[in-house]
C-alpha cells in the first residue's frame, strides 16, 4: 500500500467507527497510521490487531470494531448501511439515511389527502329515508360512528352466502342422476330377497368454490379496509375455503391471521402481519407476486378471486395487463370489486382501471351495505349485464 | 426383503444403489420416517424427484409398491374398495335358481371376500412375506379435503372398516410415502402425522451427479455444461424454473441431437424441452442464452 492511500483509508476507516459510535478522535487516526508503519504488517490480520489496539478502548466496542473491520474492507459503500443497523441504541447514530417507511408514510398521506377531497366533492348519495335500516344502507363505512358500524358488522355476519355452486367429479346419490349406483341397488335389491332389482342413481356432487380475496390496503382504500376485513372474516367463517391476501405496496398472505374466532382479534392479527397498510399501491407488483407465489397453491378446484381495489395505480405499464391477464387465465372467475364504483358519474378514465378492465369477468360495485349485499349476489349469480366490464369500456370509447 | 438402513449414511447408500442421489437433508428425514414408522410427507415443485422417493425405497427394500394415484374426485370406491357387482348378481341369480330363498343366506355369501375388489388402500393394509408394502399417496393436493380427512384415520390405525366385512387392520404397517405439489395447503392435523421434507432443486454438483447416473453414456463436457446453463437459468426471474426432470429431459434430447457441447443455436431450438410456458421462453432470447452460457462456463472455469 503506497502511502497517501493508506492514509487515506485509515482516515476513512476512523470516521466510519465514529459513526458506528466508537470515540475515535484525529489523534486516534494519526497513532494508527504511525503504528502501522511501526508494525510493518504484512497481512490481513496484522492490520486488524494492529488498529484494533489502537482503536478499541472498551471491550465492548471490539464487536463493532469487528464488524466495521471486516465490512470496510471488502466493500466500501456497504459500510454505513451495515454499520446503522447493528448500532446500539444508546450510541450517538450516524446521519440517517431516510427510513425505510418514510416514503410509504409520505406516499399514504399525500394519496389519502387528494383523493379524499375528490371524493368529498362528489358524494352524491347518503339521503335519509325512512328507516334506520335503510339510512344505515346507504352510508359509507367511512362516515360511520362505532355504533353504527357495530350493526353494519352485524348485518355482514347475518348475510348468509348463496354460493356460487361447481360440480366436482365426486359422485353422491341424486334421484335423478346419470349413472346407476350399484352399491346402493345391490342393497335394495337384497332387501326384497333378489327378486326385484330397484334402481338407485348417482349425480355429480356439487360445491362451493374456494374463494381468494386480494385485497387492497394502500391509502386511498383505507377508509374500506377495515370492513373489507370484517366481511372476509365473516365469509372465512362461513365457509372453510378462503384465501385472503392484503396488497399495497408488497403482498401478505393473511389467509391463518384471519381465520381467528373473534372479528376483532382477527384484525388484530392481520395488522400485525402486514407491513404496508395505508401506503402506496403497487398492484402490478403485488399480482406478479401472487401470480408467481401463491397462485398455482390457492387457485386450485376452481377458485374465485375477488380482487378488491380502486385500481388506482401510479405507474401503469405492461406488466399490469399482463399479470392481470395471467390472474384471469389462472382462476374459474375474476370479479374485481371496486369502492370508486359509488359515484354515479364514475366512468373507466384512469389508466390503471383501463388497463384491468379487459381483464376481468365482472366489476362491481361494492361501497356500502347494499352493495354488500349485492356482493354476496355477485358471488352466486351469473355475471350482470349492467356490470359488464366490456360494457364500461365501450362507454369510455 | 432387504434390512432397514442403520443409520443416516445407510440410508444414503441404500437410495444411490437405485441411482438416486439424495442429500442428507432428505436422507435423515428418510430415515427417521423409517425408523419411527411415520408417513413421510414431501412437498415440492414439479420434476424434483419427489414420487422417485417411494418407487426406490421400494426397490431396494424389495417391497411392493402400491400407488394411490389422487385426483378430483378419488372416492372410497376408487382407493379403498368396491364390491364385485356383476358377480354378484349372477350369484344370486344362481342362488335363486338352486331354490335358495334365505335373505341372510344369500346377504352372508354375496357379501363376502371373494366378491372384494381391493383398492390400493386396502391392499397395502394386506399382510405381505415380503414385508409391510410402500405405499405412494401421489399429489395429495389433487383430491379434496373430504378425502383427506378419511386419510387421516386411515394413517392414524392403519385400518379400514367395511362395513358388511368388519374393520381390517395391518399386521405391519407400510411405508407411507406422500407427495404433494402444493396446488392447495393440505390441512395441518395430516402434516402433524407425518415428516415433513421440502424437496428443493439439487446444488450443481448433486444435479451433475445425478445426470451421470441417470444418463451414464453423456459425455463429461456437455454435462457439465447443461447442469451449468439449467443452474444459471435457476437464477432468473422465471414464472416456472425447470426441475431436474427437465435437465434430465433436455440432456437426452441433445445427445439424442448429437450434441457434444452447448452452442446458442442449439440451445435456442431446443428450449421447449425446459421451458414450458411461453412467456419465459419468449424471456430467454438469443442474447440471454449467450449470457447465461458464459455465465455456466465461468463457473465450470472457476470450479476447476
Amino acid at each position: 500500500m503506497e502511502e497517501g492511500r493508506l492514509a487515506d483509508n485509515i482516515v476513512y476507516f476512523a470516521r466510519a467507527l465514529r459513526a458506528a459510535g466508537l470515540p475515535v478522535g484525529p489523534g486516534a487516526v494519526i497513532d494508527a497510521i504511525q503504528a502501522l508503519h511501526v508494525a510493518h504488517v504484512g497481512n490481513r490480520d496484522d492490520v486488524y490487531w494492529t488498529l484494533h489496539a489502537v482503536f478499541v478502548k472498551k471491550h465492548e466496542h471490539s464487536v463493532i470494531f469487528d464488524q466495521a473491520f471486516r465490512i470496510f474492507f471488502r466493500r466500501r459503500g456497504l459500510l454505513e448501511k451495515m454499520l446503522a443497523a447493528m448500532l446500539p441504541e444508546t450510541m450517538p447514530q450516524t446521519p440517517k439515511s431516510p427510513e425505510a417507511g418514510a416514503q410509504r408514510i409520505q406516499d399514504a398521506l399525500f394519496s389519502s389527502m387528494s383523493r379524499g377531497e375528490e371524493e368529498r366533492e362528489i358524494e352524491v348519495d347518503a339521503r335519509l329515508t325512512v328507516s334506520d335500516r335503510e339510512v344505515l344502507q346507504k352510508k359509507d363505512f367511512a362516515q360511520m360512528t362505532a355504533a353504527e358500524i357495530a350493526a353494519a358488522k352485524s348485518e355482514i355476519a347475518r348475510l348468509a352466502l348463496p354460493f356460487d355452486r361447481v360440480r366436482t367429479r365426486r359422485l353422491a346419490a341424486a334421484r335423478r342422476g346419470r349413472m346407476v349406483d350399484m352399491r346402493h341397488t345391490l342393497r335394495a335389491s337384497l332387501k326384497g330377497g333378489g327378486a326385484l332389482i330397484d334402481l338407485k342413481y348417482l349425480g355429480p356432487r356439487e360445491k362451493e368454490p374456494p374463494i381468494v380475496a386480494l385485497l387492497d390496503i394502500s391509502g386511498s382504500m383505507s377508509q374500506y379496509t377495515r370492513l373489507f376485513l370484517h366481511f372476509l372474516h365473516a365469509i372465512t367463517e362461513r365457509e372453510k375455503r378462503v384465501a385472503t391476501f392484503l396488497f399495497g405496496t408488497r403482498l401478505t398472505n393473511v389467509t391463518r391471521a384471519i381465520r381467528e374466532r373473534d372479528p376483532d382479534e382477527a384484525l388484530a392479527a392481520c395488522s400485525a402481519h402486514v407491513a404496508d397498510w395505508a401506503g402506496g399501491t403497487r398492484i402490478a407488483t403485488s399480482l406478479r407476486a401472487f401470480n408467481k407465489l401463491w397462485a398455482r397453491r390457492v387457485l386450485g378446484q376452481g377458485a374465485v378471486v375477488l380482487l378488491i381495489t380502486d385500481g388506482l395505480e401510479r405507474d401503469v405499464d405492461d406488466t399490469l395487463s399482463f399479470e392481470m391477464d395471467r390472474l384471469h387465465r389462472s382462476c374459474r372467475r375474476l370479479v374485481w370489486l371496486n369502492p370508486l364504483l359509488r359515484f354515479e358519474g364514475f366512468e373507466a378514465r384512469a389508466r390503471g382501471v383501463r388497463t384491468m378492465l379487459p381483464h376481468v369477468d365482472e366489476l362491481r360495485p361494492i361501497h356500502n351495505l347494499e352493495s354488500m349485499t349485492d356482493l354476496v349476489r355477485a358471488l352466486s349469480g351469473a355475471p350482470a349485464k349492467a356490470y359488464d366490464p366490456k360494457e364500461m369500456l365501450r362507454k369510455v370509447a | 426383503m432387504a434390512a432397514l438402513p442403520a443409520s443416516i449414511d445407510d440410508t444414503l447408500a441404500l437410495m444411490a444403489q437405485a441411482d438416486y442421489i439424495a442429500d442428507r437433508s432428505l436422507a435423515t428425514v428418510l430415515f427417521l420416517s423409517l425408523r419411527m414408522g411415520r408417513p413421510l410427507f414431501v412437498e415440492g415443485e414439479a420434476g424434483t424427484g419427489k414420487t422417485e422417493i417411494a418407487k426406490v425405497l421400494s426397490r431396494t427394500l424389495g417391497r411392493k409398491l402400491i400407488r394411490l394415484q389422487c385426483y378430483e374426485g378419488l372416492d372410497v370406491a376408487a382407493a379403498v374398495y368396491e364390491w364385485n357387482y356383476g358377480a354378484q348378481m349372477i350369484a344370486i341369480r344362481l342362488a335363486e335358481a338352486e331354490g335358495e330363498h334365505d335373505r341372510e343366506r344369500i346377504e352372508h355369501d354375496v357379501f363376502s371376500e371373494q366378491y372384494l375388489i381391493k383398492r390400493p388402500l386396502l391392499q397395502a393394509l394386506e399382510p405381505d412375506p415380503d414385508g409391510a408394502p410402500v405405499l405412494l399417496i401421489d399429489e395429495l393436493d389433487r383430491t379434496d379435503e373430504a378425502f383427506e380427512a378419511f386419510l387421516l384415520e386411515v394413517l392414524a390405525d392403519f385400518q379400514v372398516t367395511v362395513p358388511e366385512l368388519g374393520t381390517i387392520k395391518a399386521p405391519r404397517p407400510p411405508i407411507v410415502v406422500i407427495t404433494s405439489n402444493r396446488t392447495r395447503e393440505v390441512h395441518d392435523a395430516l402434516k402433524r402425522r407425518c415428516l415433513y421434507h421440502w424437496v428443493g432443486y439439487p446444488d450443481a454438483q448433486r444435479e451433475l451427479k445425478i445426470l451421470r447416473r441417470k444418463l451414464p453414456g453423456i459425455g463429461k463436457k456437455l454435462s457439465e455444461q447443461v447442469v451449468g446453463f439449467v443452474q444459471a437459468l435457476r437464477k432468473e426471474d422465471m414464472f416456472k424454473v425447470p426441475g431436474v426432470a427437465e435437465t434430465l429431459d433436455w440432456a437426452g434430447a441433445l445427445s439424442e441431437l448429437d450434441a457434444v457441447a452447448l452452442d446458442p443455436a442449439t440451445v435456442s431450438d431446443t428450449l421447449g424441452v425446459l421451458l414450458k410456458y411461453q412467456d419465459d421462453i419468449a424471456r430467454i432470447d438469443q442474447g440471454k442464452i449467450k449470457a447465461l452460457l458464459d455465465e455456466a462456463k465461468a463457473e465450470l472455469k472457476a470450479a476447476e
